[in-house]
């Protein structure tokens, strides 16, 4: 009888293996078909005219010129707008719908919209323009221990507001036919992408297809149908064509998710112990017009004894923010781990030793230290390390260090697994895959669990007419569907085992499979192939249903949450003109039971280079007059690559320790950390702190010359 | 805005005696018309002037000359997506900047989003299409799997078809001139670790005579 | 994009039949890297766009022992592999190698790279050359990061958007001009213009005129260019420094000096030039000479860091020449 356990790492096939991902060879061809190359027959081409102001009164939208445009079906008004305020830039005010995608962006430039404009706020640097409650606590006695130490370390940090800027933008297919409508949408939420749709589009839940088998990134940005999935859906009704409405860039920069900013002022003390007794953090930044959450300050380092600490939200006529791949945590990381690195450099103590010297701090003090070692040895932290400001000559040279950590525990999910009397098995389920592997895991474990190579299943999945499984965020997906579909499959394996038993002469009890056979555990050589087992079923195929049950799960040991991770740095910094130059950077993750180490390596990979992104380049920048994004461009929003991105290297944790913990999902802490690691390299390196991200060349100028070091 | 602009093109181009527009009809693909009158006197094998409305086109895509209907103005990305439903060049920034619709013409790569598909016209456009099959990749796409150079996907295309010209050239590329000859291309979830790992594998089975 | 009419002429003769006297109507396209974008922008809105692919002699390279002509329609991939030019002129190479995209270098030519226009952020989002909400200049008071620091007292405060202008300022280029039969030679420094209004444009060319060569004068004169750039691949220059001189008993004379993306043309660095003439090219003249280049700077409130940039810029392309 098969147990849904995972097996011991000794048994297991291939869990844990390098396996190539199974829709590599489709992608790699061009094959896949995403939402934006779904191409209807009769298809519209919708365009959204957006406001052109942060903050305008609409009195009124006149879209009939563009009606009569070429090509034109259909314009839709945002009749609610009219009367109303715009809050930000690329609020939708009305909708074109034409044969071509040149008509309906040529048709947007005749709808006329009468407007006031009014005042707005763009501004998140200064604190004065805060409107919310302040968040914080008190704890200890923060003045007299600051009062107490040896060294109290001042310093000011900044993370700016980074889009998600998905390469596939928002966006959707919709058809409406026969009174049935179907999506392929860009999504990271397959199973609740229609929630709430019904009532807008006026067709009823249970009539409503969404598929999406392939999606261009979403990371934290795509869990709703959004504004534009009613739109394209009400342009479909309308039209009886089907409507592609995808974001264009700027839109998608300004609209569809941004990441809040945070800005901080921080005072750490350090006893003479080079021990952190106390940290004071007043912190504020925008989720634009969105809400604002106080990003963890202190992170990681929660037991520092004495805490004060204030956040503040301001908002803004800027887009609203969505979670960002590891909401809150890279603006708590960096802010935190820039204030103690800059409390060792004051201390006049190496970073590494300061960092370890004040683990007992952290809630995983054995796990960090370990990892800080392994950090240490990867990038050879001995030959390379000095203490800040010590670099001579042009270019300088130095390492940083910061520490970080996520939950990951698995989502809620379900799983039908299906063995058919010819012996092929299917495991369907309404999970998705954003690239980060799903389809992959979720072969993997079925076939781990039948035994059978990862060829002989078929994994279905990226539609909403399978088993509900959540959306794909905060790394819960891979926990959720490999427990998921653990159970589904043992409980599918244990009907066919009872099946089998009676020809091989045993209890099911006294079953196992491997290498594509069912045998007796005890007699290998009393055995039946799959398929001749398979064909023991009869007509009838067996379909059995797994679910994640959080609770359940944790308690098999099949998943957990609760993960550490070091990264480290190691940065040249071209004093005379700015630039910095990454050479090399190791990240050290734990995310328990890995179940394909190809994969997840990627997502470690990936965390590090958005990471080296938002470090060097990225920040949406704003014209102060009008609201719009300056940047809404891949020219000026810049992203890493190829040559940005110096040596990598990833070591995973894989030892029985943090293996038999079960499945902890890994797509957002690798992201956390390389804010901080990096700026406090440049720290190391310069011989001063440059306060805000990225790290630009005249950022680091202004930086060098404020401290002294340029003149 | 739209309204003073045709008056400019109504007035502007008659009074100044330009070539007359000829339509789309009359024209099919020759872009070198009859002649035509200019200032009164005959200009000999003057070129025709197409558009603006829908012109008819031949673009010679993998070796294969497809007709299609394009407006002047319509980019060879666009025409390959829209009218021709050759998705895999993808579009991403639309200004020329991030490679994801990357495809070569005349052998050599280009940003689909920034070239007019008339003017392609006579060009040996090739697509990722012509390239390997799920079933049958090349030694790039096979390095691309092995290495796991991609997530999302969605920059994969275009970032094939740049290593791939890439190694047309430099066959014994070392790990810095990938990162030099790579960087027309931008990936979001940041797979540049694994494309660098699977053109270094490419250029060594290519050279195997696989 | 708004519709336009196209045609693709097979001489010059044709070319000038199609093209308008007055901007905005006519736009000549030759790789069209930058006009489709700009189209896309709406920053222009021509009524016809003649492209020049159809003209086979303007992308020919010729080269002298006097003198490389470059046809205007020469791809950058082209001009980068000739060899004349990689053997005289480290400063073209540099300059092609920095705009790294192995797709601009294909399809973008060497005469387009020179008429492309201003990257300006508050011009390719609608606010025109100058840059202008409500008649007020945003650039002042605006994020002026990428703004010019020298002749921004005017209304133009945009950057020469060109890799290849201030090479050719310091190499002392000239470029061909054609009108119908008319053909004149302007010597690189004044193709270069800074627009009166917003109408004009940013080089000395009518709507009716065809850059059709880039002629290299070969001096023997020692060259470089040096570029600060955010990113290592491809990016936009922060600033650029182009230089060239001879060395005459070990001094330099002739000292040409341009710097490129911190004013609305590409900039002579007077002062740096006549710091360096007659001295001996060492760390220390070469920082000198980087020094003196910042000479009448007028930077904005954001973009005083650009002429730290000058400064190293300066001397490490001197540096690199005389290496």
């Amino acid at each position: 009888m098969a147990t849904p356990q995972w097996p011991k790492m000794e048994k297991r096939a291939l869990l844990g293996k390098r396996i190539s991902r199974l829709d590599g060879p489709v992608k790699a061809t061009g094959q896949a078909k995403y939402a934006y190359d779904m191409n209807r027959p009769g298809m519209l081409y919708a365009r959204c005219c957006f406001a052109p102001y942060g903050a305008m009164k609409i009195n009124g939208i006149d879209a009939s010129a563009a009606e009569k445009a070429p090509g034109v079906r259909a314009v839709l008004v945002e009749q609610n707008m009219i009367g109303d305020e715009v809050r930000y830039v690329g609020q939708i005010l009305a909708t074109v719908a034409a044969d071509t995608e040149e008509q309906a962006h040529e048709a947007l430039r005749l709808i006329k919209v009468d407007f006031e404009r009014l005042d707005m706020v763009l501004d998140d640097m200064n604190p004065a323009n805060a409107t919310g409650k302040p968040s914080g606590k008190e704890e200890g006695t923060v003045d007299d221990a600051m009062a107490a130490a040896k060294v109290v370390s001042e310093g000011e940090y900044g993370i700016p507001v980074i889009t998600h800027c998905c390469l596939e933008a928002h966006g959707q297919v919709s058809e409406f036919k026969d009174g049935e409508m179907t999506f392929w949408p860009s999504t990271q939420s397959v199973s609740a992408y229609a929630e709430g749709m019904d009532q807008s589009i006026e067709v009823e839940q249970s009539k409503i297809h969404v598929d999406c088998q392939y999606m261009g990134g979403g990371f934290g940005s795509k869990f709703s149908h959004d504004q534009w999935g009613v739109i394209g859906a009400l342009l479909s009704k309308q039209t009886g064509r089907p409507v592609k409405l995808m974001l264009e860039r700027d839109q998608e920069l300004m609209v569809a998710g941004n990441r809040p900013s945070a800005f901080g002022k921080v005072r750490v003390a350090v006893s003479p112990e080079g021990k952190m007794t106390a940290i004071d953090a007043d912190v504020w930044g925008t989720g634009g017009n969105g809400g604002y959450r106080m990003p963890p300050v202190p992170y990681v380092f929660e037991g520092i004894p004495n805490v004060r600490n204030k956040g503040q939200g301001i908002k803004t006529n800027r887009g609203s923010q969505r979670a960002w791949r590891a909401p809150s945590h890279p603006q708590g990381c960096f802010i935190t781990m820039a204030a103690v690195e800059d409390a060792a450099a004051a201390a006049g103590i190496d970073a590494l030793e300061f960092f370890k010297n004040n683990l007992d701090l952290t809630s995983r003090p054995e796990v960090y230290a370990e990892q800080l070692d392994i950090a240490a040895e990867l990038i050879g932290y001995k030959t390379k390390a000095h203490l800040r400001g010590q670099g001579e000559g042009p270019v300088r040279r130095g390492i940083g260090i910061s520490i970080h950590t996520w939950g990951g525990m698995g989502h809620p999910s379900n799983c039908d697994a299906i063995i058919n009397p010819d012996g092929s098995v299917e495991i369907r389920l309404g999970t998705q895959d954003l690239g980060s592997g799903t389809r992959t895991v979720v072969g993997i474990v079925a076939a781990e669990t039948y035994g059978l190579p990862l060829e002989a299943i078929t994994v279905s999945m990226g539609n909403n007419k399978y088993p509900f499984s959540s959306a794909s965020g905060g790394s819960t997906t891979v926990g959720g569907v490999s427990s998921s579909t653990r159970i589904a499959c043992t409980n599918a394996l244990n009907a066919l085992l009872e099946v089998v038993a009676p020809r091989l002469g045993v209890a099911p009890e006294a079953l196992e499979v491997a290498g594509g056979k069912i045998f007796e555990s005890a007699k290998p050589g009393n055995s039946i192939a799959w398929k001749d087992a398979c064909g023991l079923m009869g007509p009838n195929p067996i379909t059995k249903q797994g679910a994640n049950e959080q609770k359940a799960s944790q308690d098999l040991k099949l998943i957990d949450a609760g993960v550490g991770g070091v990264q480290m740095a190691d940065v040249s910094v071209d004093i005379e003109t700015g630039v910095v130059t990454l050479n090399e950077m190791v990240a050290v993750q734990d995310c328990g039971l890995i179940v394909d180490l190809k994969t997840a390596e990627s997502q470690v990979y990936g965390g590090l280079i958005m990471g080296i992104t938002y470090a060097l380049y990225e920040e949406a920048l704003y014209n102060h007059k009008t609201g719009r994004m300056l940047n809404g461009d891949l020219e000026f929003y810049r992203l890493a690559g190829l040559k940005d991105i110096g040596q990598l290297k990833v070591h995973m944790m894989t030892t029985e320790k943090y293996d038999s913990r079960g499945v902890i999902g890994l797509g957002e802490p690798p992201v956390i950390s390389p804010g901080a690691a990096i700026s406090n390299a440049v720290a190391n390196a310069a011989g001063v702190r440059v306060p805000h991200l990225p790290l630009t060349p005249e950022r680091v100028i202004v930086a060098l010359q404020k401290g002294g070091i340029l003149v | 805005m739209a309204d003073s602009t045709k008056t400019t093109r109504g007035s502007g181009l008659s009074r100044r005696g330009f070539l007359k527009g000829i339509s789309a009809g009359g024209v099919a693909t020759g872009l070198v018309g009859g002649a035509a009158v200019q200032h009164g006197k005959v200009v000999e094998a003057a070129p025709a002037v197409v558009g603006p409305g829908d012109t008819a086109i031949k673009l010679k895509i993998n070796g294969e000359v497809k007709s299609l209907t394009v407006e002047p103005r319509t980019t060879l990305l666009d025409a390959l997506r829209n009218r021709l439903d050759i998705t895999g060049a993808k579009k991403v920034c639309d200004r020329g900047t991030c490679g994801a619709c990357t495809l070569w013409i005349d052998g050599q790569p280009a940003y689909a989003c920034s070239v007019l598909a008339i003017d392609a016209e006579d060009s040996e456009i090739t697509t990722i299409e012509s390239l390997g099959t799920p079933e049958r990749m090349t030694a790039l796409q096979q390095a691309f799997v092995n290495n796991d150079a991609q997530q999302c996907g969605f920059c994969t295309p275009g970032m094939i078809m740049a290593c791939e010209a890439f190694l047309k050239e430099n066959p014994s590329p070392t790990r810095d001139q990938v990162r030099d000859g790579i960087s027309g291309n931008l990936c979001r979830c940041g797979t540049y670790h694994g494309i660098i790992d699977a053109v270094l594998e490419a250029a060594k089975t290519m050279k195997g005579g696989a | 994009m708004k519709s336009f009419e196209y045609a693709r002429p097979a001489s010059l003769d044709e070319a000038f039949a199609l093209l308008s006297e007055n901007w905005g109507e006519t736009e000549i396209m030759a790789g069209g890297t930058d006009l489709v974008t700009a189209m896309k922008q709406y920053v222009t809105e021509p009524n016809r766009v003649v492209s020049l692919r159809g003209v086979a002699p303007l992308r020919a390279i010729n080269a002298t022992d006097a003198a490389i002509e470059i046809g205007a329609m020469a791809t950058l991939r082209e001009v980068l592999r000739h060899d004349a030019v990689k053997a005289q002129f480290p400063a073209v190479v540099t300059a092609i190698q920095g705009i790294a995209s192995p797709q601009m270098l294909s399809r973008g030519t060497i005469g387009g790279e020179l008429c492309q226009r201003p990257r300006c952020w508050y011009f390719r989002t609608g606010h025109g050359l100058f840059a202008k909400e409500n008649g007020e200049a945003l650039v002042p008071a605006g994020d002026s990061r990428y703004h010019a620091i020298f002749g921004n007292q005017g209304e133009a405060h945009f950057v020469s958007p060109s890799s290849l202008g201030p090479v050719l300022v310091a190499l002392g280029a000239t470029l061909r001009i054609q009108k119908g039969a008319d053909s004149r030679d302007v010597p690189a420094d004044a193709f270069f213009q800074t627009p009166a209004t917003e109408k004009d444009r940013e080089t000395v060319l009518k709507p009716n005129e065809i850059l059709t060569a880039i002629v290299l004068p070969v001096s023997g004169a020692k060259n470089a260019t040096y570029e600060v750039r955010h990113r290592h691949g491809l990016d936009w220059p922060y600033t650029t420094a182009s230089v060239s001189f001879v060395l005459d008993g070990g001094k330099a004379k002739n000292v040409r000096i341009a710097l490129g993306h911190v004013a609305p043309t590409p900039w002579v660095a007077k002062e740096a030039q006549a710091a360096l003439e007659g001295q001996e090219v060492t760390e220390a003249t070469a920082a000198a000479a980087g020094a003196a280049a910042v000479a009448g700077a007028t930077p904005f409130d954001k973009n005083g860091y650009k002429l730290q940039l000058v400064k190293t810029a300066v001397k490490r392309a001197l540096l690199a020449a005389t290496a």
